[in-house]
């Protein structure tokens, strides 16, 4: 299901629009004043329809592995200790001997209830504490990590291809969509210009809204082929390589797909091809020194099924892998307890057993990239969350 | 003073006025007291018919997964293809559902009453549970916030908190009493999401008083509440036994559970000055506008407070506060006003939306509706779509507008009218000078056209 509408999610209470009623405008001018986030880059890819764990990062040192699921065990990329990775993301190895990839294995959100992937997302998102959606906590985690930095400018955070609950919140980010463009003449650019001139809200809606289709340039000829996943993967990575360049430090986005109860060899090939795609755009598009300051972290609502069911998928579970990349990682390593396959090891006999909180690692990403204090992500960003020791993810 | 112009766009979905459009304070309170013309003249979907619907085509679902790896291959087809036409069937009502709500915005003469239960609709804001079920929130709009606009507040709320879409939206009915028998039996628990969202955004308010014990004492007071095929249920299995303390007040005993206690603490609650103030105050923003919503909003709550909540009175404050008759428009056209407002002004019929084929209404209002950044189907969380202008008003949501003001009219009316009329019949006197000048200088008609939908006089109410 698909409940995550291309703009969802809140910014503020009615009552409190009510008190501040045009004080959140987004503007150009306010990037170029106030504090910044460093240098350090951040992307966050959601992967919505629970991605199997079990079939990116297969465990093959684990006897049980082709005694639970026959048809999706089979020979991948083979990586170190016993693992390998998906076939269909054979370019990725590279980044993995560089020590620019990286998993986290048997890893999740604290939901363990109805394995539903609306709620699952949105408590990803929200990053709280419990197994049921905290209404309290209205603004996602990446939210919350900016409001710790008073005076960002609106575009060190952009959610690309559609708002997203992870980033809703007070705190400045901007919202765009590569694939949407505002074609339009110079004679009506000008005229929009005038008639929105007197109203700034208006004005600089439309001023923006005008220079980035500017600056995204004319339609690539990729995207105009109909149903052209890939194509839209790496629009949406480019897009967001070039903010990146600029004055932005944050990205997120979504990638859709991972839903595979049927055939699931097959079903699974479009989705992890566009998350290879989408990976080494936002290396090439960043550049090499960059790219040696970015984390870019793939998370999903929950994992998959242990076992595979009677069409060739896999059914709702709990634990599943985080994947990471970039320069900033020390990678080249799977993070994380690996729990057992046996049934006595399985979460509810079915499930990978989770052996991590996935808000951790994207704890000690936020405090390795920005240095932002750990009692601030232990009480508003991630709120209760207790860090432990760091597990050195990034190079020092 | 009335001043038809601000009436349109204050209180209804913006010009051209129709004949029969209200033309002082008295007659446009006096319309609410007639019946409900539009909910007659463009039907919405209803419990009676979804509920079972739903049931129907979960069950079917259950048993396409059943079947679909059994050896009788005539079973599972017969379960596949039974599933698919109630899903199909369950599309339809949700298409349904959207294009009466719209249909009846752009038809009625009658805009406070459309503009109230839109208000109501979005405070008592639930989302369908799927893609499927698009009809599920509108069930609760029409059978829970049709019928209550001018009674008193108590009944509003009763017929929302109890209507089955919001027990299910707010997990009410997975709440168990911990200590009832099935709550014994199974180890499991209470849910406080709709306890704490009741008091937090239907009645009192964020920080209004209320402490974390109210919030789960009134959880254990809604307890047994529950929905079925039918809709709501009332199950004394699941209710907590015992009497509960809310607020300093006691509901229910001993004796069986039932819903007496349940009715008795919203009708309490609903005329507890908290409610009025934090109620009135939203209604007056959302109408007004922050500035004169915020000046106008204690008088408002006096009233509720008076009248113990009873909406007619309240609704008759409001429009007859000086401030409801002060120049300004500082709230923004959610993007359903928008198109609603649009197609008023090119003339368009409620009929001519109803009558609309499934797929041009999808292309041309449905999806650039979600596009502008509200999907047909609810808002992302319980406390509705924000009056916030900077949350509309993004370069995302310029850029939606702007295309849509562009691209789609010419498609929705053929030929399309003259620019100099749509701004006349879109605006009337609130065109500005730099529009009118603009106008004229545009391209073409569609790009004129599309200047007036884009232009900011046309999107502030």
């Amino acid at each position: 299901m698909d409940r995550r509408h291309f703009l969802s999610g809140l910014t503020t209470l009615a009552c409190s629009a009510a008190a501040h009623p045009l004080t959140t405008t987004v503007t150009f001018a306010a990037d170029d004043s106030g504090q910044t986030l460093g240098e350090h880059r951040l992307v966050v890819i959601i992967l919505r329809g629970a991605l199997d764990g079990l079939d990116l990062l297969r465990p093959r040192f684990d006897p049980d592995l082709t005694r639970w699921r026959p048809d999706l065990a089979g020979r991948g990329v083979s990586l170190s200790d016993g693992y390998d990775l998906n076939p269909n993301l054979a370019a990725l190895p590279d980044l993995w001997h560089r020590q620019e990839l990286a998993f986290v294995q048997a890893t999740s959100t604290p939901y363990r209830q109805a394995r539903s992937h609306f709620v699952g997302q949105d408590i990803l998102e929200a990053g709280s504490g419990l197994d049921v959606p905290d209404l309290a906590l209205r603004d996602g985690w990446l939210n919350r990590f900016l409001q710790a930095f008073p005076g960002l400018g609106s575009e060190t955070a952009y959610a690309i291809g559609g708002q997203m609950a992870l980033m809703q919140g007070p705190a400045p980010v901007r919202n765009w969509s590569p694939g949407l463009r505002l074609d339009v003449s110079a004679s009506l650019q000008r005229l929009l210009d005038h008639v929105a001139h007197d109203d700034p809200l208006f004005r600089e809606a439309t001023t923006t809204a005008l220079t980035l289709t500017k600056d995204l340039g004319p339609l690539r000829m990729a995207e105009r082929e109909a149903g052209n996943e890939v194509a839209a993967a790496i629009n949406l990575a480019d897009f967001a390589a070039g903010r990146l360049r600029g004055a932005s430090r944050i990205a997120a986005f979504s990638l859709a797909g991972w839903d595979t109860h049927r055939g699931q060899a097959a079903a699974i090939r479009a989705p992890m091809r566009q998350l290879e795609q989408m990976i080494l755009r936002l290396k090439t598009g960043l550049g090499a020194e960059i790219w040696g300051k970015t984390v870019v972290m793939a998370i999903t609502e929950f994992g998959r099924m242990v076992q595979q069911n009677g069409s060739g998928g896999t059914d709702h579970g709990t634990g599943g892998t985080a994947l990471l990349a970039g320069g900033a990682l020390r990678g080249g390593k799977v993070f994380g307890p690996w729990p057992g396959l046996s049934e006595a090891d399985l979460y509810d006999r079915r499930d990978l057993m989770p052996t991590s909180d996935v808000r951790l690692w994207a704890a000690w990403a936020l405090r390795g990239l920005y240095g932002i204090d750990r009692g601030v992500i232990e009480s508003k960003v991630f709120p209760g969350l207790e860090m432990g020791t760091d597990p050195g993810l990034l190079r020092g | 003073m009335f001043d038809p112009t601000l009436a349109a766009f204050r209180f209804g979905f913006g010009l051209p006025l129709p004949q029969e459009a209200p033309q002082s304070q008295a007659q446009m309170l006096a319309a609410l007291d007639q019946p409900d013309a539009m909910a007659q003249s463009f039907t919405g979907p209803t419990t009676a018919v979804l509920a079972p619907l739903r049931a129907e085509a979960q069950k079917a679902e259950r048993d396409t997964r059943r079947t679909r790896d059994s050896a009788n291959r005539a079973e599972a087809k017969a379960a596949a293809e039974l599933w698919r036409k109630l899903s199909r069937d369950l599309a339809k009502s949700g298409a349904q559902a959207a294009k009466s709500m719209l249909a009846r915005a752009v038809e009625t003469p009658d805009g406070l009453r459309e503009r109230l239960v839109w208000f109501w609709a979005n405070h008592f804001s639930t989302t369908a549970p799927d893609r499927r079920t698009l009809a599920v929130p509108m069930t609760l709009i029409d059978e829970a916030i049709r019928p209550h606009l001018t009674a008193p507040f108590a009944q509003m709320l009763t017929a929302a908190t109890l209507h089955p879409a919001m027990l299910d939206y707010l997990d009410q009915s997975r709440s168990i009493g911990p200590h009832s028998r099935r709550g014994s039996r199974n180890a499991k628990g209470l849910n406080e999401n709709l306890a704490r969202e009741l008091l937090e955004l239907h009645t009192m308010g964020a920080g209004s008083g209320y402490a974390q014990t109210d919030v789960q004492e009134l959880a254990e007071l809604l307890t047994g509440l529950t929905t079925g095929p039918g809709g709501m249920e009332f199950d004394p299995d699941r209710a907590e036994p015992g009497a509960e303390r809310v607020l300093g007040r006691t509901y229910g005993s001993d004796a069986p559970a039932d819903l007496g206690p349940i009715r008795a603490f919203l009708a309490d609650i609903a005329t507890r000055p908290e409610t009025a103030r934090f109620v009135t105050g939203k209604l007056a923003v959302h109408f007004l506008g922050p500035t004169l919503g915020t000046k106008a909003a204690p008088d408002l709550a006096r009233v509720w407070v008076a009248t113990g909540g009873n909406l007619k009175a309240v609704v008759t404050a409001l429009i007859q506060s000086p401030h409801a008759w002060t120049a300004g428009a500082e709230n923004i056209r959610r993007p359903a006003e928008f198109l609603v407002a649009a197609c008023r002004a090119l003339g368009l019929s409620g009929a001519q939306v109803a009558r609309m084929g499934d797929g041009p209404f999808q292309r041309l209002l449905l999806q650039p509706m979600e596009k502008m950044g509200q999907p047909f189907g609810g808002p992302p969380g319980p406390d509705g779509w924000t009056e916030d202008p900077a949350y509309w008003i993004t370069p995302q949501g310029m850029t939606t507008r702007i295309l849509w003001a562009t691209l789609v009219p010419g498609r929705l009316v053929q030929p399309l009218p003259d620019p100099a009329t749509v701004m006349a019949r879109a605006l009337g006197p609130r065109a500005s000078a730099a529009l009118i000048w603009a106008v004229p200088r545009a391209d073409s008609p569609r790009q004129a056209v599309g200047l007036i939908f884009a232009a900011p006089e046309f999107n502030r109410r």
